[in-house]
């Protein structure tokens, strides 16, 4: 023992894996960092209501230092709009996600622990949700109720839970006949205790890899709804922000422009933060370096 | 006897995944505020109390709830999806007037992303890890990363407002009355931005299904028996690697069948494409719910009838799964 600790090719077990001191994941990690920031201090950052009147219309970006980036058809602040936007989308990304995780999380776990015909029926269910298609669902629910933050990400997370649960029932899967599952079993452990406090915690690392990618979608499909103009009319949104510039996109294309580059730049954050957390958790598929 | 055996395990696996999207479109239904007679009467102005019963006992839904379960499920399975309150015609007749259009939109969209999708994810394969891969795996995960609303839109600043080669909405020249060629031609050229802006996305997610489904197979034994029997390695690559390949990259190219349906319906409302996309915008302007059920049902069934035949032709292409 002693021994191996000295041996100077031992690596600290602290030091970060090589695939997270990749230039790009670092990248993408300070640019979530930044717009969690922005989002959990906007009201402190945008320097006017998103909403308000405040500028000569039609400003182009950099044109005028009080908006820097410009003003849409109304004089709105199209900065303003931008900080204040990434409050919804990410609130919406993330509870989705939550929703999704935990909705797939159930489904999965019951379906791999158990087997026989409760994964099966429990399959089947998974099977339903994964056939719809996901946004016409999404659509179907918000013209049920009156649109708001709360039912897009209630709608987005009861369509986007599916893959959760396949990966959970894998994960279950194969745990369920590991030793320690067996030893657990052995003591007499109660079913709850063996999937919540044994399977569970060795399941998650896996699933929370999984519900990036969720997060992601989940901002993706938010920004479709909005716009489509099926969100809350009274709160902006990058993706209604998008959709507010489309009346102008031949003259003024910076309106929707922006606001895409601040969607597609969080969501590839977040795809290479799970690319390369899949990577280290499943070294067969880090085929890349 | 294999076919057989296929045909009923198929069965076994569609039938129920059919019957529980009907039971959720179901529950959807009646989980709207109002029924049709409120529509109905709310469209042609106001309707007395008596003739909205008289009319709620002649469509039924004063029945209970069971019952009127049996006669949907009924209806769904005879292709009855009701009637539109908004073109008071059936359900089917509206959705087929307007399916064409995104078929077209869909299908050049998907081989457009396949083909594209497999070549990149081929070249990204072959040159792993060096220079070429980094740089498409850069792209496709910034396609991969963006609203296809969004890459519809900045296409057509670039290629329709700034450059001015393509049309940036409409599916063809209005007024033009074009005939034979001339209208093929017209018809390609509205299609052209729209398909684009739909395939991006998918040709991200083909190419990195290939680029791992090519080097999962290239580490097989029989691709280093095939070396050994000292084949060219362009055959290899082809015969051997990128047709195994392709069965993985099949399979899931079915079950993103519904996303792409999704996609279209957002790529369609930026394109004005006369498509699916915009009835289902104008189904909900409308509140014409038994449209949108419609259409929500019609998709699953697509995509469930897709996923058998790719179930099928994998099973065909490869003997493995075939036992």
């Amino acid at each position: 023992m002693s021994l191996l600790a000295t041996d100077p090719n031992d690596r600290p077990r602290l030091r970060l894996p090589k695939s997270l001191r990749n230039p790009l994941f670092v990248l993408a990690v300070i640019v979530l960092l930044g717009v969690l920031v922005m989002a959990v201090f906007a009201a402190q950052i945008a320097p006017y209501d998103p909403l308000d009147m405040v500028n000569m219309p039609f400003l182009w970006p950099f044109a005028d230092p009080s908006s820097p980036l410009g003003t849409d058809q109304l004089g709105r602040d199209l900065f303003s709009g931008i900080v204040q936007g990434s409050r919804a989308t990410l609130l919406v990304g993330f509870s989705s996600a939550v929703l999704g995780l935990m909705i797939g999380t159930c489904v999965g776990a019951l379906a791999g622990y158990f087997g026989g015909w409760v994964d099966i029926i429990l399959m089947r269910v998974t099977e339903i949700f994964q056939t719809m298609p996901t946004l016409l669902l999404i659509i179907v629910i918000l013209a049920i109720g009156n649109p708001s933050i709360p039912l897009i990400a209630i709608s987005i997370g009861l369509a986007a839970w599916p893959m959760i649960a396949r990966l959970a029932r894998a994960e279950f899967l194969s745990l369920r006949e590991a030793d320690f599952v067996m030893a657990a079993r052995a003591l007499g452990y109660p079913t709850g205790r063996i999937i919540l406090r044994e399977i569970l915690p060795n399941a998650l690392p896996t699933l929370i890899v999984g519900a990036s990618v969720l997060v992601a979608n989940g901002i993706l499909l938010e920004s479709a709804v909005s716009f489509l103009n099926l969100g809350d009319p009274n709160v902006v949104s990058w993706g209604s922000l998008i959709g507010n510039g489309r009346t102008q996109i031949r003259s003024e294309w910076y309106l929707s422009a922006l606001p895409g580059v601040a969607t597609v730049l969080t969501v590839l954050s977040l795809n290479i933060l799970g690319d390369r957390l899949t990577d280290i958790l499943n070294p067969r598929s880090g085929e890349r370096s | 006897m294999g076919l057989l055996r296929t045909i009923r395990r198929t069965a076994l696996q569609a039938l129920p995944t059919m019957f529980g999207i009907v039971l959720i479109a179901f529950i959807l239904l009646h989980l709207m505020p109002g029924d049709a007679v409120d529509a109905i009467s709310g469209m042609s102005g106001s309707s007395s109390q008596e003739t909205m019963e008289e009319m709620r006992a002649a469509y039924g839904l004063n029945d209970s709830l069971p019952v009127q379960f049996i006669r949907y499920v009924a209806g769904v399975f005879t292709l009855n999806f009701g009637m539109s309150i908004n073109y008071s015609a059936p359900v089917l007749d509206v959705i087929m007037e307007r399916l064409p259009a995104t078929l077209t939109l869909m299908f050049t969209a998907f081989v457009l992303a396949l083909s594209s999708g497999i070549v990149i994810g081929w070249a990204m394969a072959v040159f792993a890890g060096r220079w070429v891969d980094r740089l498409l795996t850069a792209g496709s995960l910034l396609l991969y990363s963006a609203p296809n609303f969004w890459v519809g839109l900045m296409i057509i600043v670039y290629f329709s407002a700034k450059l001015q080669l393509f049309p940036a909405g409409g599916a063809e020249t209005i007024g033009a009355d074009l005939q034979g060629w001339a209208w093929f031609t017209d018809r390609l050229h509205h299609l052209v931005l729209p398909s684009c802006a739909l395939a991006a996305f998918f040709v991200a997610i083909y190419a990195r299904l290939t680029r791992a489904a090519m080097l999962e197979v290239l580490r097989q034994d029989y691709i280093r028996t095939a070396h050994s029997k000292g084949l060219h390695p362009m055959l290899i690559q082809f015969r051997h690697g990128l047709r195994n390949a392709l069965i993985p990259v099949t399979t899931v190219a079915g079950l993103h069948l519904g996303n792409m349906l999704g996609g279209a319906v957002v790529v369609e409302t930026v394109f004005n494409w006369p498509g699916l996309g915009r009835l289902t915008m104008n189904a909900l302007a409308a509140r014409d719910t038994q449209v949108l059920l419609g259409i929500l049902l019609l998709s699953s069934i697509a995509v469930i009838v897709t996923n058998v035949l790719i179930d099928w032709l994998v099973s065909w292409l490869d003997p493995r799964i075939r036992s």
